[in-house]
């Protein structure tokens, strides 16, 4: 057994860095939390759809005829119901929500674009005659020649997907329709002159498979719509606000009109971040005037939803001897899917950002291609240029000779640092980080036969944005904290331990709710690793703004001026002055005397959270290879993170498990199988292989908290930096066991057997 | 099509349904029983969020006929804490914090339970395989499997 240490920093808070027990725990552990799929309305339809069979298909004609006089079947719609919106037109903002492509990628109109394409929907009154009435409609396709690979795609002969897409200034054939929507860039420094300055440099071409995000809840909502308009959903999704706004947006209607809640989330790591069957649940059901529930089977979110970008990408790195990094140059092409949109300027951002290096230049193509557009996926488009950058710089540390953490110390960014994108440091952990590295037992211990050890340091700047947050105080000193943010992995243990922490009032005492689209202001996804940064800050500062109505309320009470008084562990206090003659008020007693002075009180808040720091992340990876049969085990595994602050600590450690392992699925197993015709092979679980218990030792965990100075208790943004290098980590791990340089994911057995065989052979 | 009347125990209650022969006892369960806590990761037998235990044992309920199940003794989510009191494998999740979206936790608390009344007092690795037919997508088994085998070595001091 190797000796975990789950090193984590002591808290001096009695909340904020403690175990507390899960607001949602106990109806987790009993089957009562309610997911997407477990509402149950008397009149619900089911609805069901009708996927191409065809990677790229022109639809000559659909005959629902038959279909609709199935008995049971209330409605049958195709993408002619869904309204048309024109293209978005350049200047493209970062991330572009194009109405156009959300609409068509809801449902096909005149072409199909990938396997599992929507084309026509049906609600029955059971899910038996819904599947039945799927088979009776009738689709007339003429099938096109398809493009599943983003680099060839992006060549002048390719099949073109939208006969209507121009590259956006890349040169000149942009009279021409073109697979690929842009190119992101940035460069920085003299490239010619840093590379001449290096004593190595290195070029290699990495390629990665797209995987898919594998939330175990299938996608599923409920709508309910009315003859005035109204529209009432429920919805599995890591945003409803923003569901709410796309929705309204799509079909042209209300946004106060569409009343939207979010279901307890099965999962998301990004992919519940858009609209799947949201709109064709609402039509259906404004079809029907009945409740609608659409529910996706595993093979259609493996068809039909947005896995993280496949990829392609060429790069090249040079070092001096001593191991200053020179320069750094690289090109990546993302696999966008059917429609653009894959997170180019993220792999902009990310390449080179851990270091201090003077001359680079990096861009990123978003190519369209015939499969299923993506979407996003814990750190989206970090972990693949990652892969490529740090197994650049480990091949580099070995040719000069240099300890893979020494290099990284060398030219690790600092405070003051500035990225590719122009994002300027404040205080950041990647030293702290590379020292706990160090100073692991893992670091040194020794490795057995036909193992190798991995390395490598990932970068993300997560997200801030617009959050929303109402502190309620009941009359008898209990409290409810309400927020527009789903929690997919424990934040409402964080929101409550802050609450309780302001408020000086146990968490027990506290009761966190994800509150619905009408009744919190409006607030950006749970996405971003956002959520207990810039919904904790909606929390703090509602608790906050509890406080002082309630010192308004004692001084009052005691005819003094309300900047008098204070607030300490959940009490209103005297000046000194009066102390021994007046009486210390409990959050519990100013409670009950509210209602009488002046009405219940609450707290609000709505704020644009900014000043969100980086966080750095290193991993550490044993793996074991079994030279038969190319098989990799992992066999021992230690993750650092600064987190900034550890609000759950538990939780942290889950999420920096979690990523891992999702890592070790994207480098060793998870791909996308196509056959000669387009068509997704793998659409199940057991072949599309994700890592199990017994695939995985246990996963230690390193916390390093250097506090972000801009969030009240220093919270860094933990969710996704734990996946940005783990697919670099453990592939560096597997090319130091096999002893050449592996550049394409993932490593599967066969790939790593020929790769031995290579290397017995001397080539 | 024809429908068979059934009559099965769920959590120690004697329940009657009909179901067409084509119907899943994790669609009967959740449908017709309106018993949503077993969850539907997958309908084929690969993620385990559907575990219920049939007769002692644990099986996917996506695979077995909801027809098949005359006179069997059927153990769902629902019927794991028994008045007022979570089962030990239940708090252990809690303590452990083994559980982040939760949704494919009653799979695993009712394989677990199986895989602890066949083997009281498991290994890391023992644990490790007799849950490998439950997918988890968020924790990493880690905190999983710390529960399990805590949560065997209260059972076994309380035994």
């Amino acid at each position: 057994m190797n000796e975990i240490s789950n090193k984590r920093p002591i808290s001096n808070y009695k909340f904020v860095g403690q175990a507390t027990p899960r607001p949602d725990g106990v109806d987790k552990v009993t089957g009562r939390a309610r997911y997407g799929d477990d509402m149950i309305v008397p009149g619900m339809l089911y609805a069901k759809i009708l996927r191409s069979p065809h990677a790229h298909a022109q639809i000559l004609s659909i005959d629902t005829s038959k279909a609709e006089a199935l008995k049971g079947v209330k409605a049958v719609m195709t993408g002619a119901d869904i309204p048309t919106h024109p293209l978005a037109q350049p200047p493209y903002p970062p991330i572009i929500q194009d109405f156009h492509d959300l609409g068509l990628n809801i449902m096909a109109r005149d072409k199909a674009l990938y396997d599992g394409h929507a084309v026509a929907a049906v609600a029955a009154t059971s899910d038996a005659i819904a599947r039945e009435a799927l088979k009776l409609i009738a689709v007339d396709y003429e099938v096109l020649p398809f493009v599943l690979d983003p680099y060839k795609a992006a060549q002048p002969d390719a099949p073109v997907l939208h006969d209507d897409q121009y590259t956006d200034g890349t040169g000149p054939d942009t009279d021409k329709p073109s697979n690929v929507f842009r190119v992101l860039g940035g460069e920085r420094g003299d490239l010619e002159a840093g590379f001449a300055d290096a004593d190595v440099v290195i070029e290699r071409t990495f390629t990665s498979e797209p995987v898919h995000q594998g939330y175990i809840e299938p996608m599923a909502c409920l709508a309910t719509t009315s003859e005035d308009g109204g529209v009432e959903l429920w919805t599995s999704t890591q945003g409803h606000f923003v569901a709410r706004t796309l929705l309204s947006k799509l079909l042209k209607m209300e946004m106060a009109k569409v009343w939207v809640t979010a279901s307890e989330i099965g999962g998301g790591f990004g992919g519940k971040t858009t609209l799947y069957a949201e709109p064709i649940a609402v039509i259906l059901s404004q079809k029907t005037g009945r409740p609608v529930r659409a529910t996706l089977t595993r093979p259609e979110v493996f068809r039909a939803t947005g896995p993280a970008a496949g990829s392609y990408c060429r790069i090249k790195m040079g070092v001096k001897n001593d191991g200053t990094i020179t320069a750094g140059e690289a090109d990546i092409w993302y696999q966008a899917g059917a429609f653009k949109g894959s997170p180019v300027g993220r792999a902009v951002e990310t390449f080179f950002s851990p270091y201090n290096i003077p001359n680079m230049r990096a861009a990123a193509y978003d190519v369209c291609v015939n499969r299923p557009k993506v979407a996003a996926y814990r750190a989206p488009g970090a972990p693949m240029a990652t892969f490529a950058a740090e197994g650049v710089l480990n091949e580099l540390a070995e040719r000069i000779g240099m300890d893979p953490v020494e290099i990284r110390l060398k030219n690790a960014v600092k405070e003051g640092g500035e990225s590719l994108k122009g994002h300027k440091h404040g205080r950041i952990g990647l030293i702290e980080v590379l020292e706990e590295v160090k100073a692991h037992p893992h670091y040194k211990a020794a490795i057995g036969a036909n193992q190798g050890r991995g390395f490598a340091v990932g970068y993300w700047l997560h997200g801030g944005g617009l959050s929303s947050a109402s502190v309620i105080l009941q009359d008898d000193g209990t409290v409810s904290v309400a927020t527009g943010n789903p929690d997919i992995g424990g934040s409402r243990s964080s929101m409550r331990a802050m609450a309780a922490e302001e408020l000086g009032l146990d968490v027990e005492l506290v009761k966190p709710i994800i509150a619905d689209t009408g009744s919190v202001p409006y607030s950006y996804q749970t996405a971003g690793s956002r959520t207990t940064y810039a919904t904790g800050m909606a929390v703090i500062n509602a608790a906050r703004d509890v406080i002082d109505k309630l010192r308004d309320i004692a001084a009052r009470k005691w005819e003094i001026a309300t900047e008098d008084v204070r607030w300490d562990s959940g009490h209103a206090l005297p000046p000194d002055a009066r102390k021994g003659d007046i009486e210390p008020l409990s959050l519990k007693e100013l409670a009950a005397m509210a209602t009488k002075m002046g009405g219940a009180v609450a707290g609000h808040s709505e704020i644009n959270a900014t000043g969100q720091g980086a966080a750095f992340c290193a991993q550490l990876v044993d793996v074991e290879i079994d030279p038969e049969t190319g098989f990799t085990a992992t066999k021992r595994y230690t993750i650092f993170q600064d987190v900034g602050r550890a609000i759950s600590p538990d939780y942290v450690e889950g999420q920096m498990q979690g990523g891992a392992v999702q890592g070790i699925g994207w480098a060793l197993n998870e791909e996308y199988i196509y056959d000669a015709k387009g068509c997704l092979q793998n659409t199940g679980f057991l072949d599309y292989r994700m890592p199990v218990a017994s695939d995985v030792p246990m996963i230690d965990t390193v916390i390093v908290e250097v506090p972000n100075p801009n969030h009240p208790y220093g919270v860094r943004g933990v969710g996704e930096p734990p996946l940005v290098s783990a697919p670099a980590a453990v592939a560096n791990a597997v090319e130091n066991a096999v002893g050449k340089p592996m550049s394409n994911l993932p490593l599967s057995s066969p790939k790593v057997l020929k790769a031995i065989e290579e290397v017995a052979a001397g080539n | 099509m024809a429908k068979h009347l059934i009559t099965a125990t769920v959590n120690g209650d004697e329940v009657e349904y009909t179901c067409r022969a084509g119907e899943t006892l994790l669609d009967v369960l959740r449908t017709n029983l309106q018993m949503t806590g077993t969850k539907n990761g997958c309908g084929t037998g690969d993620c385990g969020a559907c575990t219920v235990v049939l007769n002692g044992r644990p099986v996917n309920s996506c695979l077995v006929l909801g027809a098949e199940v005359e006179g069997a003794e059927i153990e769902t989510i629902e019927g794991m804490a028994t008045g007022g009191e979570l089962h030990p494998l239940q708090q252990k999740f809690l303590d452990h914090a083994a559980l982040q979206c939760g949704v494919c936790t009653p799979g695993f608390l009712n394989m677990a339970k199986a895989l602890l009344e066949a083997n009281p007092d498991p290994t890391e690795t023992e644990v490790r395989f007799g849950l490998a037919g439950n997918l988890c997508r968020c924790t990493g088994y880690d905190k999983i499997v710390r529960a399990v085998l805590d949560a065997a070595a209260e059972m076994r001091a309380n035994a």
